[in-house]
Protein backbone atom coordinates (compact mmCIF):
# COMPACT_ATOMS: atom_id res chain seq x y z
CA UNK A 1 0.00 0.00 0.00
CA UNK A 2 2.90 2.25 0.95
CA UNK A 3 4.87 2.42 -2.37
CA UNK A 4 1.61 2.42 -4.27
CA UNK A 5 0.88 5.58 -3.09
CA UNK A 6 4.15 6.18 -3.01
CA UNK A 7 4.09 5.74 -6.50
CA UNK A 8 1.22 7.79 -7.17
CA UNK A 9 2.30 11.14 -5.38
CA UNK A 10 6.25 10.47 -7.29
CA UNK A 11 4.21 10.55 -10.65
CA UNK A 12 1.73 13.04 -10.15
CA UNK A 13 4.58 15.61 -10.20
CA UNK A 14 5.36 14.02 -13.50
CA UNK A 15 1.89 13.50 -15.13
CA UNK A 16 1.60 17.22 -15.28
CA UNK A 17 4.65 17.72 -18.32
CA UNK A 18 8.17 17.04 -19.02
CA UNK A 19 7.97 13.56 -20.36
CA UNK A 20 4.32 13.74 -21.88
CA UNK A 21 5.56 16.80 -23.38
CA UNK A 22 8.83 14.97 -25.82
CA UNK A 23 6.84 12.15 -26.22
CA UNK A 24 3.53 14.32 -27.56
CA UNK A 25 5.95 16.58 -29.66
CA UNK A 26 7.63 13.48 -31.19
CA UNK A 27 4.22 12.38 -32.40
CA UNK A 28 2.74 15.59 -33.45
CA UNK A 29 6.00 16.50 -35.42
CA UNK A 30 5.74 13.21 -37.35
CA UNK A 31 2.11 14.02 -38.29
CA UNK A 32 3.60 17.47 -39.52
CA UNK A 33 6.36 16.37 -41.22
CA UNK A 34 3.86 13.90 -43.07
CA UNK A 35 1.17 15.76 -43.86
CA UNK A 36 4.08 18.89 -45.23
CA UNK A 37 5.10 15.97 -47.53
CA UNK A 38 2.14 15.04 -49.03
CA UNK A 39 1.13 18.37 -49.58
CA UNK A 40 4.60 19.19 -51.34
CA UNK A 41 5.18 15.67 -53.17
CA UNK A 42 1.38 15.85 -54.76
CA UNK A 43 2.83 19.05 -56.28
CA UNK A 44 5.27 17.18 -58.78
CA UNK A 45 4.07 13.68 -58.54
CA UNK A 46 0.41 11.79 -58.59
CA UNK A 47 -1.66 12.55 -55.70
CA UNK A 48 -0.53 10.44 -52.79
CA UNK A 49 -3.21 7.88 -51.54
CA UNK A 50 -5.79 9.45 -48.92
CA UNK A 51 -6.03 6.39 -47.47
CA UNK A 52 -2.20 6.33 -46.28
CA UNK A 53 -2.66 10.07 -45.01
CA UNK A 54 -5.61 8.57 -43.14
CA UNK A 55 -3.72 5.67 -41.64
CA UNK A 56 -0.73 7.81 -40.10
CA UNK A 57 -3.62 10.36 -38.76
CA UNK A 58 -5.06 7.26 -36.84
CA UNK A 59 -1.74 6.09 -36.19
CA UNK A 60 -0.65 9.00 -34.58
CA UNK A 61 -3.82 9.54 -32.30
CA UNK A 62 -3.49 6.38 -31.17
CA UNK A 63 -0.34 6.84 -29.96
CA UNK A 64 -0.81 10.01 -28.61
CA UNK A 65 -4.08 8.40 -27.05
CA UNK A 66 -1.45 6.45 -25.22
CA UNK A 67 0.81 9.17 -23.87
CA UNK A 68 -1.68 12.37 -23.19
CA UNK A 69 -4.86 11.94 -21.61
CA UNK A 70 -7.20 10.06 -19.19
CA UNK A 71 -5.41 6.68 -20.74
CA UNK A 72 -1.91 7.90 -20.20
CA UNK A 73 -3.09 9.57 -16.47
CA UNK A 74 -4.09 6.28 -15.33
CA UNK A 75 -1.84 4.23 -16.46
CA UNK A 76 0.68 5.70 -13.95
CA UNK A 77 -1.05 4.07 -11.37
CA UNK A 78 -2.96 1.55 -13.08
CA UNK A 79 -1.52 -1.48 -14.69
CA UNK A 80 -4.49 -2.28 -16.75
CA UNK A 81 -4.52 1.38 -18.58
CA UNK A 82 -0.97 0.86 -18.33
CA UNK A 83 -1.58 -2.38 -20.92
CA UNK A 84 -4.08 -0.52 -22.96
CA UNK A 85 -1.40 2.10 -23.65
CA UNK A 86 1.08 -0.61 -24.17
CA UNK A 87 -1.53 -2.40 -27.11
CA UNK A 88 -1.91 1.63 -28.48
CA UNK A 89 1.62 2.54 -28.62
CA UNK A 90 3.42 -0.66 -29.10
CA UNK A 91 1.11 -2.70 -31.75
CA UNK A 92 -1.51 -0.64 -33.03
CA UNK A 93 0.11 2.72 -33.68
CA UNK A 94 3.05 1.24 -35.05
CA UNK A 95 1.08 -0.96 -37.54
CA UNK A 96 -0.96 1.94 -38.88
CA UNK A 97 2.00 4.22 -39.19
CA UNK A 98 3.83 0.94 -41.19
CA UNK A 99 0.65 0.90 -43.66
CA UNK A 100 1.11 4.88 -44.55
CA UNK A 101 4.48 3.75 -45.93
CA UNK A 102 6.11 7.06 -44.70
CA UNK A 103 9.87 6.21 -46.06
CA UNK A 104 8.41 5.67 -49.50
CA UNK A 105 6.76 9.18 -49.28
CA UNK A 106 9.94 10.79 -48.02
CA UNK A 107 11.64 9.45 -50.94
CA UNK A 108 9.03 10.93 -53.25
CA UNK A 109 9.85 14.01 -51.29
CA UNK A 110 13.52 14.64 -51.16
CA UNK A 111 15.31 16.20 -53.60
CA UNK A 112 16.83 13.02 -55.87
CA UNK A 113 20.45 13.23 -54.44
CA UNK A 114 19.47 13.15 -50.70
CA UNK A 115 16.70 10.56 -51.98
CA UNK A 116 19.74 8.70 -52.67
CA UNK A 117 21.52 9.23 -50.02
CA UNK A 118 18.72 8.03 -47.52
CA UNK A 119 18.23 5.02 -49.99
CA UNK A 120 21.92 4.33 -49.06
CA UNK A 121 21.31 4.85 -45.39
CA UNK A 122 17.94 1.95 -45.58
CA UNK A 123 20.68 -0.46 -47.48
CA UNK A 124 23.50 0.11 -44.70
CA UNK A 125 24.27 -2.48 -41.84
CA UNK A 126 22.89 -0.79 -39.10
CA UNK A 127 19.32 -0.54 -41.11
CA UNK A 128 19.52 -4.36 -41.95
CA UNK A 129 20.25 -5.13 -38.65
CA UNK A 130 17.45 -3.43 -37.20
CA UNK A 131 14.28 -4.35 -39.72
CA UNK A 132 16.30 -8.28 -39.38
CA UNK A 133 13.20 -9.96 -38.46
CA UNK A 134 15.15 -12.27 -35.74
CA UNK A 135 16.61 -8.67 -34.34
CA UNK A 136 13.26 -6.80 -34.40
CA UNK A 137 11.24 -9.66 -32.67
CA UNK A 138 14.25 -9.72 -30.02
CA UNK A 139 13.88 -5.99 -29.12
CA UNK A 140 10.32 -5.90 -29.09
CA UNK A 141 9.32 -8.80 -27.33
CA UNK A 142 12.98 -9.06 -25.49
CA UNK A 143 12.18 -5.66 -24.20
CA UNK A 144 8.97 -6.65 -23.07
CA UNK A 145 10.00 -9.28 -20.66
CA UNK A 146 12.61 -7.01 -19.44
CA UNK A 147 10.12 -4.35 -18.59
CA UNK A 148 7.92 -6.97 -16.41
CA UNK A 149 9.86 -9.05 -15.13
CA UNK A 150 12.89 -6.72 -13.78
CA UNK A 151 12.40 -3.86 -11.32
CA UNK A 152 12.46 -1.69 -14.24
CA UNK A 153 9.15 -1.25 -14.21
CA UNK A 154 8.86 0.21 -11.01
CA UNK A 155 11.85 2.22 -11.80
CA UNK A 156 10.04 3.95 -14.74
CA UNK A 157 7.41 5.19 -12.66
CA UNK A 158 10.14 7.06 -10.70
CA UNK A 159 12.34 8.74 -13.39
CA UNK A 160 11.10 10.71 -16.24
CA UNK A 161 14.14 9.95 -18.41
CA UNK A 162 13.61 6.20 -17.80
CA UNK A 163 10.00 6.47 -18.74
CA UNK A 164 10.52 8.72 -21.96
CA UNK A 165 13.21 5.91 -23.10
CA UNK A 166 10.91 2.80 -22.65
CA UNK A 167 8.35 4.11 -24.06
CA UNK A 168 10.20 5.49 -27.37
CA UNK A 169 12.04 2.34 -27.22
CA UNK A 170 7.97 0.54 -27.23
CA UNK A 171 7.01 2.28 -30.51
CA UNK A 172 10.11 2.07 -32.29
CA UNK A 173 10.63 -1.48 -31.31
CA UNK A 174 6.91 -2.15 -32.30
CA UNK A 175 7.32 -0.54 -35.78
CA UNK A 176 10.59 -2.04 -36.75
CA UNK A 177 8.94 -5.82 -35.86
CA UNK A 178 6.07 -4.58 -38.18
CA UNK A 179 8.24 -3.23 -40.81
CA UNK A 180 10.34 -6.31 -40.59
CA UNK A 181 7.53 -8.66 -40.64
CA UNK A 182 5.44 -7.07 -43.33
CA UNK A 183 6.89 -5.23 -47.11
CA UNK A 184 4.69 -2.09 -47.84
CA UNK A 185 7.55 0.39 -48.16
CA UNK A 186 10.72 -0.46 -50.25
CA UNK A 187 13.11 -2.77 -48.60
CA UNK A 188 16.13 -3.48 -50.28
CA UNK A 189 17.02 -6.89 -48.35
CA UNK A 190 14.18 -8.92 -48.39
CA UNK A 191 13.29 -12.13 -46.31
CA UNK A 192 11.49 -15.57 -47.49
CA UNK A 193 8.17 -15.45 -46.40
CA UNK A 194 8.66 -18.72 -44.25
CA UNK A 195 11.36 -17.54 -42.64
CA UNK A 196 9.26 -14.23 -41.19
CA UNK A 197 6.62 -16.51 -40.50
CA UNK A 198 8.35 -18.86 -38.43
CA UNK A 199 9.84 -15.85 -36.25
CA UNK A 200 6.61 -14.22 -36.34
CA UNK A 201 5.19 -17.22 -34.61
CA UNK A 202 8.07 -17.52 -32.28
CA UNK A 203 7.63 -13.72 -31.06
CA UNK A 204 4.15 -13.92 -30.88
CA UNK A 205 4.16 -16.91 -28.80
CA UNK A 206 6.63 -14.79 -26.63
CA UNK A 207 4.51 -12.18 -26.35
CA UNK A 208 1.40 -14.64 -25.07
CA UNK A 209 3.70 -16.21 -22.57
CA UNK A 210 4.96 -13.27 -21.45
CA UNK A 211 1.07 -11.92 -20.85
CA UNK A 212 0.35 -15.59 -18.97
CA UNK A 213 3.41 -14.88 -16.77
CA UNK A 214 2.50 -11.30 -15.84
CA UNK A 215 -0.58 -12.93 -14.71
CA UNK A 216 0.74 -15.00 -12.64
CA UNK A 217 3.76 -13.30 -11.07
CA UNK A 218 2.59 -9.18 -11.47
CA UNK A 219 5.33 -6.74 -11.85
CA UNK A 220 6.64 -5.38 -8.32
CA UNK A 221 4.02 -3.05 -6.92
CA UNK A 222 1.03 -4.17 -9.00
CA UNK A 223 -2.19 -5.36 -7.48
CA UNK A 224 -3.29 -8.72 -8.55
CA UNK A 225 -6.62 -8.24 -9.82
CA UNK A 226 -4.81 -5.28 -11.93
CA UNK A 227 -2.57 -7.71 -13.62
CA UNK A 228 -4.79 -10.51 -14.21
CA UNK A 229 -6.70 -8.24 -15.86
CA UNK A 230 -3.76 -6.31 -17.86
CA UNK A 231 -2.19 -9.83 -18.56
CA UNK A 232 -6.09 -11.02 -20.27
CA UNK A 233 -5.66 -7.48 -22.38
CA UNK A 234 -2.12 -7.82 -23.18
CA UNK A 235 -3.07 -11.61 -24.45
CA UNK A 236 -6.33 -11.12 -26.25
CA UNK A 237 -5.82 -7.09 -27.22
CA UNK A 238 -2.46 -9.09 -29.02
CA UNK A 239 -4.11 -11.51 -30.62
CA UNK A 240 -6.61 -9.26 -32.23
CA UNK A 241 -3.46 -6.59 -33.35
CA UNK A 242 -0.98 -10.22 -34.55
CA UNK A 243 -4.03 -11.15 -36.52
CA UNK A 244 -4.25 -8.30 -38.80
CA UNK A 245 -0.38 -8.89 -39.00
CA UNK A 246 -0.39 -12.27 -39.81
CA UNK A 247 -3.07 -11.37 -42.45
CA UNK A 248 -1.09 -9.20 -44.09
CA UNK A 249 1.87 -11.51 -44.21
CA UNK A 250 -0.36 -14.02 -46.38
CA UNK A 251 -2.17 -11.56 -48.43
CA UNK A 252 1.58 -10.26 -49.76
CA UNK A 253 2.35 -14.02 -50.45
CA UNK A 254 -0.96 -15.01 -51.78
CA UNK A 255 0.12 -12.01 -54.51
CA UNK A 256 3.44 -12.76 -54.96
CA UNK A 257 2.39 -16.87 -55.95
CA UNK A 258 -0.06 -15.54 -58.09
CA UNK A 259 0.30 -18.11 -60.64
CA UNK A 260 0.47 -16.11 -64.24
CA UNK A 261 1.45 -19.13 -66.52
CA UNK A 262 -1.66 -20.84 -65.42
CA UNK A 263 -3.66 -17.60 -65.74
CA UNK A 264 -2.88 -17.15 -69.76
CA UNK A 265 -2.80 -21.09 -70.58
CA UNK A 266 -6.44 -20.59 -69.33
CA UNK A 267 -7.28 -17.72 -71.16
CA UNK A 268 -5.98 -19.25 -74.42
CA UNK A 269 -7.87 -22.20 -73.49
CA UNK A 270 -10.99 -20.67 -73.19
CA UNK B 1 -15.44 -28.85 -70.89
CA UNK B 2 -13.45 -31.94 -70.94
CA UNK B 3 -10.19 -30.38 -71.42
CA UNK B 4 -11.14 -28.38 -68.32
CA UNK B 5 -11.90 -31.60 -66.63
CA UNK B 6 -8.70 -33.17 -67.84
CA UNK B 7 -6.49 -29.97 -66.44
CA UNK B 8 -8.60 -29.77 -63.13
CA UNK B 9 -7.81 -33.42 -62.69
CA UNK B 10 -4.02 -32.73 -62.71
CA UNK B 11 -3.95 -29.69 -61.07
CA UNK B 12 -5.59 -31.82 -58.46
CA UNK B 13 -2.53 -34.01 -58.51
CA UNK B 14 -0.12 -31.68 -58.55
CA UNK B 15 -1.48 -29.99 -55.66
CA UNK B 16 -2.57 -32.20 -53.75
CA UNK B 17 -0.19 -32.05 -50.72
CA UNK B 18 -1.19 -28.18 -51.09
CA UNK B 19 -4.92 -29.25 -50.54
CA UNK B 20 -3.84 -31.38 -47.38
CA UNK B 21 -1.71 -28.88 -46.27
CA UNK B 22 -4.37 -26.22 -46.32
CA UNK B 23 -6.92 -28.67 -44.79
CA UNK B 24 -4.38 -30.04 -42.27
CA UNK B 25 -3.50 -26.30 -41.02
CA UNK B 26 -7.26 -24.91 -41.28
CA UNK B 27 -7.93 -27.79 -38.87
CA UNK B 28 -5.13 -26.98 -36.38
CA UNK B 29 -6.19 -23.10 -36.33
CA UNK B 30 -10.03 -24.21 -36.16
CA UNK B 31 -9.31 -26.62 -33.38
CA UNK B 32 -7.37 -24.41 -31.39
CA UNK B 33 -10.03 -21.19 -32.27
CA UNK B 34 -12.92 -23.32 -30.80
CA UNK B 35 -10.40 -23.91 -27.71
CA UNK B 36 -10.04 -20.35 -27.21
CA UNK B 37 -13.39 -19.04 -27.87
CA UNK B 38 -15.99 -22.05 -26.24
CA UNK B 39 -13.83 -23.17 -23.91
CA UNK B 40 -11.97 -20.42 -22.56
CA UNK B 41 -14.36 -17.36 -23.26
CA UNK B 42 -17.77 -18.52 -23.49
CA UNK B 43 -18.27 -21.84 -21.59
CA UNK B 44 -15.41 -20.72 -19.14
CA UNK B 45 -14.42 -24.60 -18.04
CA UNK B 46 -10.69 -24.17 -19.20
CA UNK B 47 -8.70 -21.39 -17.05
CA UNK B 48 -6.58 -19.05 -18.68
CA UNK B 49 -3.83 -19.88 -16.25
CA UNK B 50 -3.51 -22.82 -13.71
CA UNK B 51 -0.84 -22.98 -10.81
CA UNK B 52 -0.03 -26.55 -11.44
CA UNK B 53 1.16 -25.60 -15.32
CA UNK B 54 4.68 -26.37 -15.85
CA UNK B 55 7.37 -24.22 -17.04
CA UNK B 56 7.38 -26.46 -20.60
CA UNK B 57 3.58 -26.49 -20.87
CA UNK B 58 3.37 -22.29 -20.46
CA UNK B 59 5.98 -22.43 -23.62
CA UNK B 60 3.79 -24.99 -25.76
CA UNK B 61 0.68 -23.20 -24.93
CA UNK B 62 2.23 -20.05 -26.24
CA UNK B 63 3.76 -21.49 -29.44
CA UNK B 64 0.42 -23.39 -30.38
CA UNK B 65 -1.60 -20.14 -29.55
CA UNK B 66 0.43 -17.91 -31.96
CA UNK B 67 0.88 -20.99 -34.29
CA UNK B 68 -3.25 -21.47 -34.36
CA UNK B 69 -3.88 -18.09 -35.42
CA UNK B 70 -1.11 -18.52 -38.33
CA UNK B 71 -2.89 -21.84 -39.27
CA UNK B 72 -6.21 -20.58 -39.42
CA UNK B 73 -5.26 -17.51 -41.96
CA UNK B 74 -2.50 -19.16 -43.57
CA UNK B 75 -4.86 -22.41 -44.13
CA UNK B 76 -7.42 -20.06 -45.75
CA UNK B 77 -5.24 -18.72 -48.10
CA UNK B 78 -3.94 -21.98 -48.85
CA UNK B 79 -7.01 -22.94 -50.32
CA UNK B 80 -8.06 -19.58 -51.76
CA UNK B 81 -4.10 -20.30 -54.28
CA UNK B 82 -5.30 -23.91 -54.83
CA UNK B 83 -8.90 -22.83 -55.86
CA UNK B 84 -7.37 -19.81 -57.94
CA UNK B 85 -5.36 -22.95 -59.84
CA UNK B 86 -8.54 -24.60 -60.04
CA UNK B 87 -6.82 -27.64 -58.02
CA UNK B 88 -9.34 -27.94 -54.78
CA UNK B 89 -9.84 -31.33 -54.20
CA UNK B 90 -12.33 -31.33 -51.59
CA UNK B 91 -11.96 -34.58 -49.96
CA UNK B 92 -8.29 -34.39 -49.81
CA UNK B 93 -9.32 -30.72 -47.96
CA UNK B 94 -11.44 -32.21 -45.71
CA UNK B 95 -9.35 -35.16 -44.83
CA UNK B 96 -6.60 -32.49 -43.78
CA UNK B 97 -9.09 -30.45 -41.85
CA UNK B 98 -9.84 -33.81 -39.63
CA UNK B 99 -6.10 -34.41 -39.13
CA UNK B 100 -5.50 -30.86 -38.26
CA UNK B 101 -8.50 -31.30 -35.92
CA UNK B 102 -8.22 -34.38 -34.16
CA UNK B 103 -4.36 -34.48 -33.83
CA UNK B 104 -4.45 -30.77 -32.29
CA UNK B 105 -7.47 -31.98 -30.05
CA UNK B 106 -5.30 -35.00 -29.30
CA UNK B 107 -2.17 -32.88 -28.24
CA UNK B 108 -4.43 -30.51 -26.36
CA UNK B 109 -6.04 -33.36 -24.17
CA UNK B 110 -2.91 -35.53 -23.65
CA UNK B 111 0.03 -33.94 -23.39
CA UNK B 112 -1.41 -30.19 -22.45
CA UNK B 113 -4.18 -31.10 -20.12
CA UNK B 114 -2.00 -34.55 -18.61
CA UNK B 115 1.42 -34.67 -18.85
CA UNK B 116 2.07 -30.53 -18.89
CA UNK B 117 -0.89 -29.79 -16.61
CA UNK B 118 -1.58 -26.47 -18.12
CA UNK B 119 -4.92 -26.63 -17.26
CA UNK B 120 -8.29 -29.40 -17.02
CA UNK B 121 -11.02 -29.59 -19.21
CA UNK B 122 -13.17 -28.83 -16.40
CA UNK B 123 -12.56 -28.42 -12.90
CA UNK B 124 -15.53 -30.99 -11.91
CA UNK B 125 -15.04 -34.28 -9.80
CA UNK B 126 -15.57 -36.76 -12.72
CA UNK B 127 -13.14 -35.19 -15.01
CA UNK B 128 -12.12 -38.42 -16.30
CA UNK B 129 -15.36 -38.92 -18.65
CA UNK B 130 -14.41 -35.12 -20.04
CA UNK B 131 -10.94 -36.52 -20.82
CA UNK B 132 -12.57 -39.76 -22.29
CA UNK B 133 -14.61 -38.09 -24.76
CA UNK B 134 -12.48 -35.55 -25.69
CA UNK B 135 -9.44 -37.83 -26.56
CA UNK B 136 -11.79 -40.28 -28.18
CA UNK B 137 -13.40 -38.08 -30.48
CA UNK B 138 -10.12 -36.43 -31.21
CA UNK B 139 -8.51 -40.20 -32.17
CA UNK B 140 -11.73 -40.52 -34.53
CA UNK B 141 -11.42 -37.56 -36.26
CA UNK B 142 -7.81 -38.63 -36.65
CA UNK B 143 -8.54 -41.59 -38.01
CA UNK B 144 -11.60 -40.09 -40.44
CA UNK B 145 -9.24 -37.91 -41.73
CA UNK B 146 -6.18 -40.00 -42.04
CA UNK B 147 -8.69 -42.60 -44.26
CA UNK B 148 -9.54 -39.89 -46.54
CA UNK B 149 -6.07 -38.60 -47.30
CA UNK B 150 -5.24 -42.04 -48.11
CA UNK B 151 -8.35 -43.04 -50.03
CA UNK B 152 -7.46 -40.37 -52.40
CA UNK B 153 -3.82 -40.81 -52.86
CA UNK B 154 -4.20 -43.86 -54.94
CA UNK B 155 -6.65 -42.31 -57.19
CA UNK B 156 -5.33 -38.97 -57.59
CA UNK B 157 -1.85 -39.90 -58.17
CA UNK B 158 -1.71 -42.67 -60.42
CA UNK B 159 1.75 -45.07 -60.12
CA UNK B 160 4.84 -42.87 -61.20
CA UNK B 161 3.08 -39.29 -62.38
CA UNK B 162 5.52 -36.61 -61.02
CA UNK B 163 3.72 -34.62 -57.84
CA UNK B 164 5.76 -32.57 -56.59
CA UNK B 165 6.21 -30.37 -59.56
CA UNK B 166 7.36 -26.22 -58.08
CA UNK B 167 4.41 -24.17 -59.73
Amino acid sequence: MNSHSNMHSTVHSLSGGMPQFFLGLFFILALVFYILAVVLSNKRYQPWPVKRTILWLFGILFAAASLLGPIAERAHTNFTAHMVGHLLLGMLAPLLMALASPMALLLRTLPVAKARNLTRLLKSWPSRMYTNPVIASLLNIGGLWLLYTTPLYSLMHESMWIYVLIHLHIFVAGYLFTVSMIYIDPVSHRTPFLYRAIVLTIALAGHGILSKYIYAHPPVGVPQYQAELGSMIMYYGGDVIDCAIIFMLCLQWYRSTRPRATVSANSTAN
Amino acid sequence: MAVMNNKQQTNQSHYSKRNVWSGFLFGVGIAAFIDEVVFHLILQWHHFYDKSTLHIGLLSDGIFHAFGWFATIGGSFLLADVNRRHAFAPVKWWGGVLIGLGGFQLYDGTVHHKVMQLHQIRYVDNLIIYDLVWNILAIIMLLIGLFLVFKTRSRLQPVGSVTDEQP
